[in-house]
């Protein structure tokens, strides 16, 4: 916050009178701004602030001029209603547009499921490609009754169940971290996991991995495979929703940048 | 006392009842949830009758400072009363011999808060057993810890599970013959199931049966005679799933584990196959959603029958089984009951794991019977869920026809009392969803009430015919336990917030007392250091149905606690949290 900005809303509070007088005094200190985070979810959130979120919400509280604080909780079953719901912070920095227990903001990026492969291997190019039938492949499963993950559900609906591998949301390390690093020792040969986290293990792993995402299947029932991400307030909070989808505008180039770091793959396109 | 026994013993005879006289060998405690290994919940006491139980006081109560889902039984040995509550799972001793039962120690596990995100529904716990002084309970971080009854200390505890795989447990032990019978929770989060039993002494796990894998982990060998063709063949944990799908394939054991100690047999269910969906899981996923039959010594199993082969509705097979004998057309049997979520009532020879019959015990759309030569669940393929449709009128809905509320059993009535739910549901698919960064679209569930609009029944079953002796409808799910006494009165909780005791013999109401919160604990009957009859219960609402208020939730999205919030949004202003014991007694006392 620039001494200057911040004059200018002192002299528009006094100019809508004393009861926003009190709340904009030289003295006060500059609200918090709450972010809820998963501890330890990277490449989203991390505690120590590590991860692509944090960075996009550091970049936040340093335009609005305000502290950044988090109030951190696994993000399970329940996590909105924990954090968000409960008041104890006030914006998660992704949730999927339309994301129905949050309002959410204009989306700031649009990732994909992508197929994660050695990149010696030859090019899986379609859904019906006879090469896919025969990798063994890793998709992450999401553990709510009768939510499979969106490649797992199209590998089912193209009859590839006998070669698939899951791997459980919960572990030790995040689900597509295990797939990656199960590539690496041989145990399968490619995996479909969501962009960010597939961009950002893949990137870490001993060898050159390709990752690409498939056209989408011809198959009316099945569920998007690209995802377009915005921020999540508490529906009804109208005015940060404003605020967040400002600073989206504004600094859309500095968000750019931080996702380019994290090799989140990117994919055009609107809000599904 | 001599005369008087013989006096009983004559006229007993003279009415002509076989049955061993219950009152005899009742020693007033309740030192395990069902009562005894046989799991009937059945108290000899008779003190409190069918014609006087409408004087039934309060004698004390007290609050346990926990407002979530109080599940648990009480449990009464040595003239005191043990109390587990729901995370973080304080255990609270109560000394019966002091006026309004004094507290005399508490023990606070302080499990890992973390458990509390992987709690499927609610953090509850349902409860502790009491067995050669010691107390044994479960931890929702997955501990299974031994305490000294008398001081309360720690004597053991083993670690059995990891909460970062989403491994929890919320079930109560069976103590039997030195072993602490434990299982896990959390298949929905690629848990794979066990049964372990574990030294009383020490807590070293003895043995450890899986649900799923090779027959060396489920611990099947040449012991193993399962009745039915379609559970006979080599390692069929492995061969009736997708390769290595079994390794994360469900099948936790978070129910009720019975034993006969005749038999030497201990049986328990297993729950449903996941987190996988059902298409990318072809074949039987053995051996989820069934019942296994094992030597108590070795874990070795004997039989297992699978109730839900390849389940397409959360249909978990942990319900109750409760070991009888009884008459079975004509002749002495040794029986198994078993009222599954999937809506049919099975009767069992628990020798041989063979159906006797499994007539469907509520309103059921999802399967046509069961074909009692070959075993098989007949499902209607009309109402499988299905991508990118709406299914209506999946009926018993995700809950089942009953879940884990457990029923009692009378030897004087010969009926089951079985607590349970009338709910059907409808599937669609979901908004987009989002879960530890990754976005999926799931499935849209919506439960509500079944046929009559009630979604709530009690019922008395008769399983030699076939059908109900009588039934209460009751507004909401009744997810309490069932005890039921020799004074033929039986006792239940609804959620908001009554204890009901019901004639036996013909299910009219003959008492009820309206708690601060719903209850869904499991009552149970003791005799009092005084000499008196004593009916205990735990009043807090929550577990998966009650979840709308104990969880806060916003009963505006009714796809909340996975559905069940949509049949539930009436039940915040017909009760509200809580965590209280109640105590009753004829003479009451409280002040």
């Amino acid at each position: 916050m620039t001494r200057w900005r911040r004059l200018v809303s002192s002299v528009l509070a006094l100019a809508l009178g004393s009861a926003t007088l009190h709340a904009a005094e030289p003295s006060a200190q500059p609200e918090a701004l709450r972010v809820c985070a998963d501890p330890d979810n990277l490449p989203f959130s991390r505690e120590d602030g590590s991860g692509f979120e944090n960075r996009i919400a550091q970049l936040l509280a340093q335009d609005l001029g305000r502290p950044l604080v988090y109030e951190w909780l696994p993000d399970r079953r329940g996590f909105v209603r924990k954090t968000l719901g409960a008041q104890l912070c006030d914006v998660i920095i992704g949730v999927p547009a339309g994301f129905e227990r949050t309002a959410t903001t204009r989306p700031y990026y649009r990732s994909s499921y992508v197929l994660v492969e050695r990149g010696s291997a030859p090019p899986v190019r379609t859904w019906d490609d006879p090469n896919l039938a025969r990798l063994r492949i890793g998709v992450q499963l999401i553990g709510n009754d009768l939510a499979a993950s969106p490649p797992g559900y199209v590998l089912a609906s193209h009859g590839q169940v006998t070669n698939v591998r899951g791997y459980p949301l919960a572990g030790e390390q995040p689900a597509a971290q295990r797939a990656i690093a199960a590539i690496e020792r041989g145990e399968i040969d490619a995996a479909m996991l969501w962009g960010p986290q597939a961009g950002y293990f893949a990137r870490r792993a001993a060898e050159p991995l390709r990752l690409q995402a498939l056209p989408a299947p011809k198959d009316a029932a099945a569920p998007p495979l690209e995802y377009s991400i915005a921020m999540g307030v508490r529906r009804g909070d109208k005015q940060l929703r404003e605020v967040l989808d400002d600073f989206i505008r504004r600094r859309q180039a500095d968000i750019d940048g931080i996702l380019a770091e994290y090799a989140v793959p990117r994919v055009a396109g609107v809000a599904p | 006392m001599r005369l008087a026994l013989f006096a009983a013993a004559a006229f007993a005879f003279a009415l002509g009842l076989v049955q061993a006289a219950p009152a005899a060998d009742d020693d007033g405690q309740w030192i395990m949830p069902a009562k005894n290994p046989q799991s009937t919940r059945f108290s000899a006491l008779d003190q409190i009758n069918a014609s006087n139980v409408s004087q039934l006081k309060l004698a004390f109560s007290y609050s346990t400072g926990v407002v979530r889902g109080h599940e648990a039984a009480t449990i009464v040995a040595d003239n005191t009363m043990f109390v587990v509550t729901p995370y973080p799972n304080k255990v609270i001793a109560f000394d019966l011999t002091q006026p309004g039962a004094k507290v005399k120690w508490q023990f606070e596990p302080k499990p890992d808060a973390a458990s509390q995100g992987v709690a499927c529904c609610d953090v509850i716990n349902r409860g502790a057993v009491y067995a050669d002084g010691r107390v044994f309970f479960n931890t929702l971080d997955a501990q299974t810890i031994a305490l000294d009854a008398k001081s309360g200390k720690e004597l053991w505890r083993a670690r059995l599970g990891n909460i970062k795989m989403g491994e929890s447990m919320t079930m109560a032990p069976l103590v039997a013959r030195g072993k602490v019978l434990v299982g896990n929770s959390g298949g929905e989060f690629g848990v794979r199931g066990w049964l372990a039993a574990l030294d009383a002494a020490s807590g070293k796990v003895l043995w450890k049966a899986y649900s799923t894998g090779p027959d060396k982990d489920v611990l099947i060998g040449p012991a193993f005679k399962p009745f039915y063709a379609s559970d006979r063949g080599t390692d069929l944990g492995v061969k009736t799933w997708p390769p290595e799908a079994w390794k994360i394939g469900g099948g936790t054991v978070w129910g009720w584990v019975s034993y006969d100690p005749e038999l030497d047999l201990v049986y328990y269910g297993t729950a449903n196959p996941g987190p996988w969906n059902p298409e990318q899981r072809p074949g039987d996923n053995k051996w989820t959603s069934g019942v296994f039959a094992r030597k108590l010594e070795t874990g070795e199993a004997v039989w297992f029958y699978q109730f839900s082969p390849h389940d397409l509705h959360d249909y978990d097979g942990v319900n109750e089984n409760v070991l009888v004998d009884a008459p079975w057309q004509g002749a002495p049997r040794k029986l198994l009951l078993h009222p599954d979520r999937n809506g049919h009532m099975y009767v069992m020879d628990r020798t041989t794991g063979q159906v006797l019959s499994a007539p469907p015990f509520v309103y059921t759309t999802t399967s046509t019977g069961v074909d009692l030569q070959t075993g098989a669940l007949t499902y209607n393929p009309a109402k499988q869920p299905r991508a990118g449709e709406t299914v209506r009128s999946i009926c018993p809905a995700s809950p089942g026809a009953k879940d884990w509320q457990p029923s009692a059993w009378s030897p004087r009535t010969h009926l089951l009392y079985i607590p349970h739910q009338n709910l059907c549901q409808d599937a669609s698919t979901g908004e987009v969803s989002y879960i530890a960064g990754t976005p999926y679209v799931g499935a849209d569930v919506k439960m509500y009430a079944g046929p009559g609009g009630h979604r709530g029944w009690f019922t008395a079953w008769d399983p030699a015919a076939g059908k109900p002796a009588w039934q209460i409808a009751e507004t909401f799910p009744v997810w309490s336990g069932a005890l039921v006494t020799a004074g033929d009165v039986v006792f239940y909780g609804t959620m908001d917030g009554w204890l009901k005791a019901v004639d036996a013999k013909s299910g009219k109401l003959l008492w009820q007392y309206q708690g601060v919160s719903g209850i869904i604990g499991q009552p149970v009957s003791y005799r009092g250091p005084d000499g008196k009859q004593y009916i205990a219960v735990l009043a807090g609402v929550g577990g998966w149905a009650g979840a709308v208020v104990a969880g806060d939730m916003d009963v505006r999205d009714g796809t909340g606690a996975l559905g069940f919030a949509n049949a539930m949004k009436d039940l915040k202003l017909a009760t509200k949290k809580g965590g209280m014991l109640y105590v009753f007694s004829l003479e009451g006392g409280a002040r």
